[in-house]
């Protein structure tokens, strides 16, 4: 009985890690689709979603400062791409990608200047941090439940975007064949535009629901970039529901490790995850694609 | 006159393919862009709808400049092309291929059963998944869509290409169709033969440049043509 608990209260936990991991992947993933960049930037969406929102709880209710955070990323987002993607077509993919990195260090300098190098935190959407919930006889965090249920929410939320509506398929239409969509009238760079904005406004909500978990800290982003990176590469890119399979699978193996491995080995699966693929299968486990695929646009 | 192109170049990295063409497109009229392969045809229409940037000349469609525009200005100003090679979302349905034709067409799905009742094959297969259509389906598909946009001129490239000759007369034939519904067509074709019957007017290039036009009886009486593209002569 004991062993079993213990055994659930890490599968738990690796599925709440999992589930922000695969946001992460996500992410990449609908900039990858519509732009051919990996953008190594990623991270930086959850870490000033998370900062944008505490200094906004200082002065407004808890949903309103979320949502204010998730508009005002989104709208960061949006304007990288204008202010720098959309300029520098000509250049390489390969160009453009470091670019993403340059921008990473760039955007967690500017945070260290707003908001200091201290740890800060969301409250707890429910209760405190000593409350738990009894769930399958393992006890969790009430935050725990906000996690996966917010992020379940903005996966089927997306599906339902990307699937039904006339702008999702629009921008599925851009990644599946550029120039076919133009032909149809698709104002391409508009819709790179958007994903760069859905891509930050879904890190930054994922950025506030785990805020009170796991703190907000500016130099936060890169370690969960790298994590969700290795998630989208197992799941395989250009496939957005593949890569919350992936971010389970890498949520759910470091979880694994935690138990059986000593704690300095806790970042190390995701590398272990990210060589293997790309070893192994580099298309990743659903990806139809390989991730050397060169995009003209 | 529809669409009137007056000494357009271009070309790709330093290398100019099309050197100063002219042609005009009346409304209504079918018009046939005849030529060997490598001829310059493709990148002319490429140039014409902004896929490629010209190099020199002017574009005008229905009398308004629309020189070096985006690729996705035009279906605002009612023309459409379906590029050569069946480019189709391989990866959606076929509804939703046919969807995003009608992306500026804020009644497509009333538009959809009108294009639907064109290509019967296209119904039976809605809810499939466009890259698995036969090449003739696709190419079925790529028209549909290009309807789904109330184009007013179409830019057809090679759409007899790659297919079973049953089909090719079937592509001909809803061609032909939508010449009855009004629509301005710009014909690229290998199929020269088949080009010239259904076409009021051809061009000829070669190695970039117009070399003859003229209606397309007496183009298929030329025997310069004849030699050339009819395999006959």
């Amino acid at each position: 009985m004991q062993n079993e608990s213990l055994a659930l209260q890490y599968l738990l936990s690796g599925i709440t890690k999992g589930s922000i991991y695969a946001v992460v992947a996500i992410g990449f993933n609908l900039i990858y689709s519509a732009t051919g960049i990996i953008n190594f930037a990623q991270g930086e969406f959850l870490m000033l979603g998370g900062m944008v929102a505490v200094t906004l709880a200082a002065y407004v209710p808890l949903p309103v400062a979320v949502t204010g955070a998730v508009a005002l990323v989104a709208l960061v987002g949006g304007l990288l791409e204008l202010a720098f993607f959309r300029r520098l077509r000509r250049h390489s993919i390969l160009h453009l990608v470091i670019i993403t990195m340059g921008l990473s260090i760039v955007i967690q300098e500017t945070a260290l200047h707003i908001w200091d190098e201290k740890v800060r935190s969301l409250p707890y959407f429910t209760g405190n941090e000593v409350s738990s919930v009894r769930f399958l006889g393992a006890a969790i965090s009430p935050q725990v439940l906000w996690v996966l249920g917010t992020v379940a929410l903005a996966v089927l939320g997306l599906h339902f975007f990307l699937r039904y509506t006339l702008t999702g398929r629009a921008m599925r239409a851009c990644s599946s064949n550029p120039e076919a969509a133009m032909l149809a009238g698709i104002n391409i760079p508009n819709m790179r535009t958007l994903a760069f904005g859905l891509s930050a406004a879904l890190g930054a909500l994922a950025g506030c629901v785990v805020s009170p978990m796991t703190m907000t800290h500016y130099e936060m982003g890169a370690p969960l970039a790298i994590k969700g990176f290795a998630a989208a590469i197992l799941g395989g890119l250009g496939n957005p529901m593949a890569a919350v399979a992936g971010g389970l699978l890498v949520g759910l193996l470091e979880a694994a490790s935690v138990s059986c491995l000593p704690a300095v080995y806790n970042d190390v699966s995701a590398f272990v995850i990210l060589l293997l693929v790309i070893f192994v299968r580099p298309q990743g486990l659903w990806g139809a694609l390989a991730p050397d695929r060169v995009r003209e646009h | 006159m529809l669409l009137q192109v007056r000494n357009l170049s271009c070309g790709y990295g330093s290398l100019e393919v099309v050197h100063g063409a002219s042609l005009h497109v009346c409304h209504g009229e079918i018009v046939g862009l005849l030529g060997a392969n490598g001829a310059g045809k493709s990148s002319l229409l490429k140039a014409i709808i902004g896929l490629l940037p010209p190099w020199a000349g002017e574009v005008f469609i229905d009398r308004r400049p629309t020189t070096g525009q985006p690729p996705w200005r035009s279906v605002s100003n009612s023309t459409v092309l379906v590029p050569e090679g069946k480019m189709i979302f391989a990866d959606m349905t076929v509804r939703e291929n046919l969807i995003i034709g009608g992306y500026h067409n804020p009644d497509r799905i009333r538009h959809l059963e009108t294009v639907l009742d064109g290509f019967p094959r296209l119904r039976e297969r809605l809810q499939q998944v466009a890259g698995t259509l036969s090449g003739g389906e696709q190419q079925m598909l790529a028209l549909g869509r290009a309807l789904m946009a109330r184009p007013r001129l179409l830019l057809l490239d090679e759409p007899s290409m790659g297919l079973a000759p049953l089909m090719v007369k079937e592509v001909f034939t809803s061609i032909r169709k939508m010449k009855d519904l009004g629509l301005t067509v710009l014909l690229i074709e290998q199929n020269a033969n088949a080009a010239l019957r259904i076409a009021d007017r051809a061009y000829v290039m070669e190695t970039g440049e117009i070399v003859l036009e003229g209606p397309a009886a007496d183009l298929a009486h030329n025997p310069e043509v004849k030699r050339a593209y009819l395999g006959k002569g």
